[in-house]
């Protein structure tokens, strides 16, 4: 029976695995046609896991906050009706202003030509490895997502559709190294290009040495890519790094909080290409 | 059964990353869970369990991530098989040598998975010496807590059955 026994072929079976491992790097790398199978396969199977343990994490840290958590409930009471009058006073103002706004807004028909149809989605866990910044959405392509549709918050851009499975998607985010969108400064209407850095950053890319653009600069999305609606913000320029005329690092402050993240917008409307 | 151990400690590994990544993907400095899991693996079942769940995890790992898949499956395979092979050759049973080998093995997987995916001209990793001694102490410290942990539980389990048998 030792013939059979791995332990005693430990060598054979690790160049076996190594191998393997580098036959199949080998296949994607030369060929690059699409999702592979196996990684489609495993990427569902493996969102029902994630589903079902966001869901037990979620069912603890509801506990936790319904019943453990309410200890100091009556003074945060008291202290919160205190608040609430306070308040009271400050939302009859807020109404006012409110009501002025409308108005205006009316009158200028700020509302956007295009309107795009999006739908809601949950976060139902983060990426796998630390290297890639990724995340896992509850809404697949039973719900009409599809690859490359964009990934919004109320804040800003979030990321693309990579691979759509049939409950679920995963989501990389714009801060992935291997992210990029086309960009465009809100103020002087510089073009460029927003890369992510792999970190809580941004990096923007191909802005041209006669740009006129400033820290604190609103960066929004320009579209050109064919993904992300035009307009979106997607941050603010942190610091600008600039060597015989032209930019070498420009830092972008993202404006989606990548970590506080629970519910996304996906933009389903079709790009320009695929409505032709 | 060592090895119903160790695809639970993967699986259970996996789960916590990606619950986990869900709030520190916004910071750069994280932590490899599954890595931790399988060089656990590793020094508790040897090289051939140790690889075993490297394959596995890492390539669980590479599907759910936007890599090319088998690239951490091949890094987190080669660590595993070197870290039981490493565990048969010294005494790894003291904090000071478990906590070398966790950081060994972090700085290793990350030369290897870094290495790979440049050779390939896949994507760069400009100046990555921060984020990875930053994960290497903290898998580091999770991993010896997580040792900790098991090695204390059998422990705890007999107490309690002991104060719970009647006395005669």
């Amino acid at each position: 029976m030792a013939v059979l026994d791995i332990r005693q072929r430990t060598g054979w079976l690790f160049m076996a695995v190594i191998v393997g491992h580098i036959l199949l790097i080998s296949a994607q790398v030369n060929t690059q046609r699409g999702v592979p199978l196996l990684e489609e396969v495993t990427f569902g199977t493996f969102a029902e896991v994630q589903r079902a343990a966001t869901s037990a994490i979620a069912t603890v840290r509801d506990n936790w906050t319904n019943y453990v958590a309410l200890q100091d409930v009556r003074a945060e009471n008291a202290r919160l009706k205190e608040e609430n009058a306070a308040l009271q006073v400050g939302l009859q103002q807020e109404r006012a202003l409110a009501q002025q706004s409308r108005t205006l807004q009316s009158l200028l028909d700020l509302k956007t030509a295009v309107q795009l149809k999006t739908t809601s989605a949950s976060v139902i866990a983060g990426g796998a490895s630390p290297e890639f910044r990724t995340m896992t959405i509850d809404k697949g392509t039973g719900d009409g997502l599809a690859s490359d549709m964009a990934v919004l918050a109320p804040g800003g851009v979030v990321g693309r559709i990579i691979m759509p499975a049939r409950r679920a998607a995963k989501v990389q985010l714009l801060i992935d190294r291997d992210a990029a969108a086309g960009a465009i400064v809100e103020r002087s209407r510089a073009q460029g290009v927003v890369v992510g850095t792999g970190t809580d950053r941004f990096r923007l890319d191909h802005v041209p040495g006669a740009a006129d653009i400033q820290v604190g600069d609103r960066v929004v999305t320009s579209g050109i890519e064919g993904i992300y609606p035009k307009g979106f913000l997607i941050g603010q320029i942190q610091s600008i790094d600039r060597q015989s005329g032209e930019f070498t690092n420009v830092v972008v402050d993202p404006a989606v909080q990548f970590s506080e993240l629970e519910t996304v917008l996906v933009v389903v409307t079709p790009t320009p290409g695929e409505a032709q | 059964m060592r090895a119903v151990g160790g695809l639970i400690a993967v699986a259970l590994a996996l789960a916590l990353q990606t619950t986990l990544a869900k709030l520190l993907v916004g910071g750069s400095a994280a932590i490899d869970l599954v890595l931790v899991a399988v060089v656990s693996v590793a020094l508790t079942t040897g090289p051939v369990g140790g690889m075993l769940a490297g394959s596995m995890a890492g390539l669980i790992q590479d599907s759910l991530s936007t890599g090319v898949l088998g690239i951490g499956g091949l890094a987190k395979s080669v660590i595993g098989f070197l870290a039981g092979a490493i565990s048969q050759q010294f005494i790894l049973t003291s904090a000071l040598p478990r906590f070398v080998m966790f950081v060994g093995a972090t700085v290793a997987h990350a030369a290897l998975f870094m290495g790979l995916n440049v050779g390939l001209g896949l994507r760069a990793f400009p100046s990555p010496w921060k984020a990875v001694a930053s994960q290497a102490v903290g898998n580091a410290v999770v991993g010896m807590v997580a040792f900790a942990i098991i090695e204390a539980l059998p422990g705890v389990i007999e107490r309690r059955r002991m104060g719970r048998r009647p006395r005669g």
